[in-house]
């Protein structure tokens, strides 16, 4: 298990106060100036030698990123965009580095600026976070106060951090939807390339990280890369703050080290699986768009990555969510597929068009009103949405119904047996001709 | 995608108050000259609120105009959003959270509560005073159930929490958001398994030159004695049939204890604080072991604490550890 001297999140919990002093104490803003004198280019080496890999879901290499920025301005300014419309199902860890550790992000924005040599950051909210919108703000005043950001700040380079909020639109945690709406438009995704590195926002040269991606790389560069690398397992190092929901019986946000086995994590943090590690059914490890693994082969699993890669399902944003045997797994998959169907934006129609369908079809399957041959057109039509949109929802809506199809078939078949075999059904054609 | 139509019964006109019209001045200086349009989402929003929470078409118009844009793609921007309610709500409108995470812990149980005290969905009771609405994922799973009411979240909720609230919303008292099961935010509600180490909060941890070295030195000394309480050297440490007359002390006030914790230690025969303050190395080898947590005494530094409850009680406490036992 981590050991709390190596946790990053000091004030996960907000058990501690929020503000500027308290922060400093925990070791927040400690020697900041040192790790500008560092210069831009060592900074985003140390990066990548951390090994650190995107917090936001889909594991690109952070250091590999920001090292896409051009280093000569060709007029345009280069832009830091920090993606906190954190809406992904299952996931609470940025809600909580906002409202409780706001200065360990606010201290990242300056440092991963400085090292894309950028002088402006906007920090994308979801529009729901209201009340940690304003904890934010509060703390980025305190900064602002303290002269840690802005012109003439104590750092040396001039740094100005704005916060802007979205209004609920799941979309907008796609980098270039983000942007869109950044810009005062609809949040649709823009084809790329160009990639936001060469035209991003308002076209000038931009990445987009995740909260904890950008809330990490002070501590990593305070106690040194190989610290960070030492921790988890080869190409899938560091801490993580994973997200327990569902039926544990103690449901919790904690940051452990990357690779833990889900076995321990659910012992240790969330007092283990409603009704036993035996009642386990099965398990969506990594936020709602990544398939769903049942809980027999759940024992070992490492939760990283590549582990979840090779299962055929994903860490994400390591948002695990729990489900035990009194579930009705068919009804939880229709419930996301309703999701999907309503976040879809409408730009590409695979997604628009199959994302209802797919929830319509799940819905009778739920209920057994369906036909056995329609698991595999429903199997079909999943594949004829992923990879067939400009954005990655088509994939994020297609892969819940392919992880639903892959383990739990025999489900949806017994249901539909059951429903065929009781005449008395709602809905059920009664062999009229015949009586 | 979901179909969002303007109400067809619309305002005549709308003007911000000065208030919000010097506010929305100062948004505007957020983004590049010519990139006003950035600020639409924020100025609609503020409209809405200004609107007793909804947003009519007039506003959408004036808002257009401040901002230099064709009304169209403010439009597209109000119908694209779905915060922005286009018809009016309730004085404190529900919104519940109805995805898979929060379904798994009983959201349906909270739409039958909504359907039975405010009735169907998107409709204001006759007072004006609730409305409610299924929404999609709040970001607050480990907290589910949940809901938003207004600008607060309602988490851990029951249907009978719930009806409550909303029985209290509509007298006009004031409630307590967040957590509704006692917990501070979203640590586990047993106690917490992490964060406990002092050491992260009293300076000395992590800032500062000065404590670099001192503090490594510990940690080597920390992980020798967690060897030596691994490999071998256990002892029993002195248990009792049953607490002393007076009872047994409130053990989960040691900072990493929980109820379940306290039941195991009881069952072994530990009852008192001075007990767990008088252990020796093997003996906290031993409870360890039983416990099945490795390093956890020593990590969440029990004894100090015990030594501390032993002493003086929670005043004690306070002064070694500058904060409240739980």
């Amino acid at each position: 298990m981590l050991a709390d001297k190596d946790r990053i999140f000091t004030n996960l919990y907000g058990l501690h106060d929020p503000g500027l002093k308290a922060a400093m104490m925990r070791g927040t803003w400690d020697g900041t100036k040192k790790l500008i004198d560092m210069g831009p280019d060592s900074i985003v080496d140390q990066i990548k030698e951390s090994g650190l890999r995107g917090r936001g879901g889909a594991g690109f290499p952070t250091g590999l990123k920001w090292s896409f920025m051009p280093k000569e301005s060709d007029g345009r300014p280069n832009y830091l965009v920090v993606n906190a419309d954190e809406s992904e199902p299952g996931t609470c860890k940025d809600r909580d580095v906002m409202r409780h550790d706001p200065h360990i992000l606010i201290e990242g924005c300056l440092i991963a600026s400085f090292a894309m040599r950028a002088h402006a950051c906007y920090i994308y909210i979801r529009g729901e976070f209201i009340r940690e919108r304003e904890a934010l703000q509060r703390a980025i005043d305190e900064a602002y106060d303290a002269k840690l950001i802005g012109k003439n700040n104590k750092h040396g380079w001039d740094f100005d951090l704005y916060l802007h909020h979205g209004a609920g639109a799941y979309i907008c945690g796609e980098e270039t939807a983000l942007l869109e709406s950044l810009e005062g438009k609809k949040g649709m995704p823009r084809l790329k390339p160009p990639f936001p590195a060469n035209v991003g926002l308002y076209g000038a040269p931009t990445t987009v990280n995740n909260v904890e991606s950008i809330a990490v790389t002070p501590t990593i560069l305070r106690r040194g890369a190989g610290w960070f690398a030492g921790l988890g397992r080869p190409n899938n190092v560091g801490t993580k703050l994973f997200c327990i929901s569902g039926h544990v019986n103690q449901r919790c946000n904690v940051e452990e080290e990357m690779g833990i086995t889900l076995r321990e994590l659910l012992e240790k943090h969330a007092g283990g699986v409603r009704g036993g590690w035996d009642n386990l059914m099965a398990v969506i490890p990594g936020g709602s768009s990544v398939p769903c693994l049942p809980g027999d082969v759940c024992g070992d699993l490492h939760m990283d990555f590549d582990s979840l890669r090779e299962m055929r399902s994903g860490l994400g944003t390591a948002a695990v969510i729990v489900m035990d045997k009194s579930t009705d797994i068919v009804r939880a998959v229709a419930r996301l597929a309703r999701f999907y169907k309503h976040e879809s934006c409408g730009q590409c129609t695979p997604c628009r068009e199959g994302t209802g369908w797919m929830w319509r079809v799940l819905t009778r399957m739920a209920e057994g009103r369906a036909e056995k041959r329609e698991i595999d057109m429903l199997l079909e039509v999943t594949t004829q949405v992923e990879g067939h949109t400009i954005c990655a929802l088509g994939d994020a809506a297609a892969w819940p119904v392919q992880g639903l199809i892959r383990h739990f078939r025999h489900e949806i078949e017994a249901r539909i047996d059951a429903y065929a075999a009781n005449p008395d059904h709602d809905g059920a054609v009664t062999m009229q001709a015949a009586e | 995608m979901s179909v969002r139509r303007l109400d067809p019964v619309q305002p005549k006109n709308f003007e911000f108050t000065r208030q919000n019209l010097s506010w929305a001045k100062g948004q505007l200086k957020k983004y590049p000259d010519d990139k006003q349009a950035s600020a639409i989402i924020p100025l609609l929003w503020k409209a809405q609120e200004q609107h007793d929470g909804w947003l009519p078409e007039p506003a959408i118009r004036r808002i257009a105009d401040m901002l230099d844009m064709p009304y169209i793609r403010a439009l597209e921007v109000a119908t694209f959003y779905t915060m922005f309610n286009l018809s009016p709500v309730g004085e404190f409108f529900v919104q519940l959270c109805g995805t898979t995470p929060c379904m798994l812990c009983g959201s349906g149980d909270l739409i039958d509560v909504c359907k039975r005290v405010i009735g169907s969905e998107n409709t204001v009771t006759e007072d004006g005073k609730l409305s409610w609405k299924e929404v999609e994922c709040l970001g607050a799973c480990v907290n589910a159930p949940m809901a938003q009411i207004n600008m607060d979240y309602f988490e851990d909720l029951t249907p009978e929490k719930f009806e409550q609230i909303l029985a209290d919303l509509r007298a006009g008292k004031t409630v307590k958001p967040g957590p509704q099961n006692g917990r501070h935010a979203s640590e586990p509600l047993g106690g917490l398994t992490s964060l406990t180490d002092p050491a992260l909060y009293n300076g000395k941890g992590r800032s500062s030159k000065a404590a670099a070295k001192p503090k490594r030195a510990s940690a080597a000394a920390k992980a020798k004695a967690a060897i030596a309480a691994s490999t071998g050297k256990q002892a029993a440490p002195k248990l009792m049939k049953a607490p002393r007359k007076g009872g047994a002390d409130r053990l989960t006030m040691i900072s990493g204890v929980g109820p379940k914790i306290e039941g195991i230690l009881h069952t072994l025969g530990i009852f008192h604080f001075d007990q767990v303050a008088s252990w020796k190395r093997a003996e906290v080898a031993w409870v360890d072991d039983q416990l099945k947590f490795k390093g956890r005494i020593d990590r969440e530094n029990w004894i100090k604490q015990a030594k501390a409850l032993a002493k003086g009680g929670e005043a004690e406490y306070i002064k070694v550890f500058g904060k409240k036992p739980r």
